[in-house]
């Protein structure tokens, strides 16, 4: 066992977990913050994708102790004040989910891409998401609340 | 996954005398291969020695012809590194096209070398552009450190600090991706620098290899068609569900005439 602090959504928390405990399972078993899914458990599906110190990163790949100190944003911390994200506004605007099981994983994935390149290309958004399957294959709405989250990004 | 405890190293001699002290502790740096191995139980460390937060194993710099970069190094870091881009374009590529972008952050330059898969990007740069491993006891060159699949030359407690590329005239990248996973079933990098035209090959054998029949016959004509009926040992390729020695052969073929033709625009 081993003690690590972390930050999510920005409140801090300590915890005793296994050295081999990972991100994902304190996020949701220990912190009870269960929007971040886990899909594959492969690191294949992005489901579980959270940003961890600005980045986007699969966390059923990633330890609990590797994020010791880090700052945690998980989808429950993308909304402000009572407000989605503009991410989140554009997936419903979009009508971007079916089953809504990889949503979480893609907007934390499409908020990291659009900071990076606010205005990115259909081949920029594909490749953008590689790392995040829909199996419902809602990719065509998806891609246009990528797009449209842009727009209300400006 | 198997218990194991988890060691945050603080210094460089810290990590090596730890896994020299423990015979079955592993090293991680990003730790996108190793996790997933632990995942299905295809190892069993003792310990995990993390050194992916080692502030001597990052830097990217460019001087005296040579492109040096940190082992700890995200794929994500070096595919948007102004200085990767400017001194080797194709390696900012390269790495660009490693994985997907939650990989690209966390997977480092130093983990893929070490760990030496098969289908992995990075070797054939490093083999294609002669580079040198540089280790915390001495310094590698590309053509020793690689020995086939998931074998390097690294000795017990031995850990790859850097890698110093020689910065070529011009330098190609050809992948040819496994549409489900992006590993590489046949990668060619085709570079044009100081020691001539070398051409190395990931995806394809058991491990990163020099197509040397196609080096000759592109130092005499640079051209795809210098590359027809050319010899390439078939013994060593890769037969699996995905695909025959024989298609990955003529997948090296193609790749190779791809970063031919667009070396010829670099």
């Amino acid at each position: 066992m081993t003690k690590i602090e972390l930050t999510v959504n920005g409140t801090k928390h300590a915890r005793e977990v296994e050295d081999r405990a990972l991100l994902v399972d304190v996020l949701r078993d220990q912190l009870g913050l269960t929007g971040t899914h886990v899909g594959c458990d492969t690191s294949q599906c992005g489901c579980c994708t959270v940003h961890v110190n600005g980045r986007a990163v699969k966390s059923c790949t990633m330890l609990a102790v590797q994020a010791s100190g880090a700052e945690v944003v998980t989808i429950e911390g993308m909304s402000k004040n009572g407000a989605l994200h503009p991410v989140q506004q554009a997936f419903t605007d979009c009508h971007a989910l079916q089953c809504g099981f990889c949503t979480p994983g893609m907007i934390m994935a499409v908020a990291a891409l659009l900071k990076d390149n606010p205005h990115p290309s259909d081949d920029e958004i594909y490749h953008g998401l590689e790392g995040n399957l829909c199996r419902c294959t809602g990719y065509i709405n998806i891609v246009k609340a990528v797009k449209r989250g842009a727009e209300l990004m400006k | 996954m198997f218990e194991f405890s988890y060691v945050k190293a603080k210094s460089l001699p810290d990590a090596s005398a730890f896994v020299t002290a423990h015979p079955d502790a592993k090293l991680m740096s990003g730790g996108m291969t190793l996790i997933p191995t632990l995942k299905q139980r295809l190892a069993r460390p003792t310990h995990l020695v993390d050194i992916g937060g080692l502030p001597e194993l990052g830097g990217i710099e460019s001087r005296d012809g040579q492109l040096i970069i940190g082992a700890a190094t995200q794929h994500a870091d070096v595919a948007s590194s102004a200085v990767v881009q400017k001194a080797i374009p194709a390696l900012a590529v390269l790495a660009e096209h490693i994985g997907d972008p939650q990989v690209r952050n966390r997977g480092t330059l130093g983990g893929s070398v070490a760990n030496n898969d098969p289908a992995a990007d990075y070797p054939a740069a490093v083999l294609g552009l002669d580079a040198i491993i540089v280790t915390n006891r001495r310094e590698i060159a590309a053509a020793d450190f690689f020995q086939g699949m998931f074998a390097t030359a690294l000795e017990a407690g031995e850990i790859v600090v850097r890698l110093r590329f020689p910065i070529p005239r011009r330098a190609v990248y050809e992948k040819f991706p496994h549409p489900a996973s992006g590993y590489a079933m046949a990668g060619v990098f085709v570079a044009d620098g100081a020691g001539g035209l070398r051409v190395a090959v990931t995806g394809a054998a058991s491990g990163v290899f020099r197509w040397q029949e196609a080096e000759l016959a592109l130092t005499k004509k640079m051209s795809p068609a210098a590359l027809e009926g050319l010899a390439l040992d078939m013994s060593d390729m890769n037969e699996d569900i995905h695909a025959t020695r024989e298609y990955r052969a003529n997948l090296v073929r193609v790749m190779t005439k791809r970063a031919v033709q667009k070396l010829a625009a670099a």
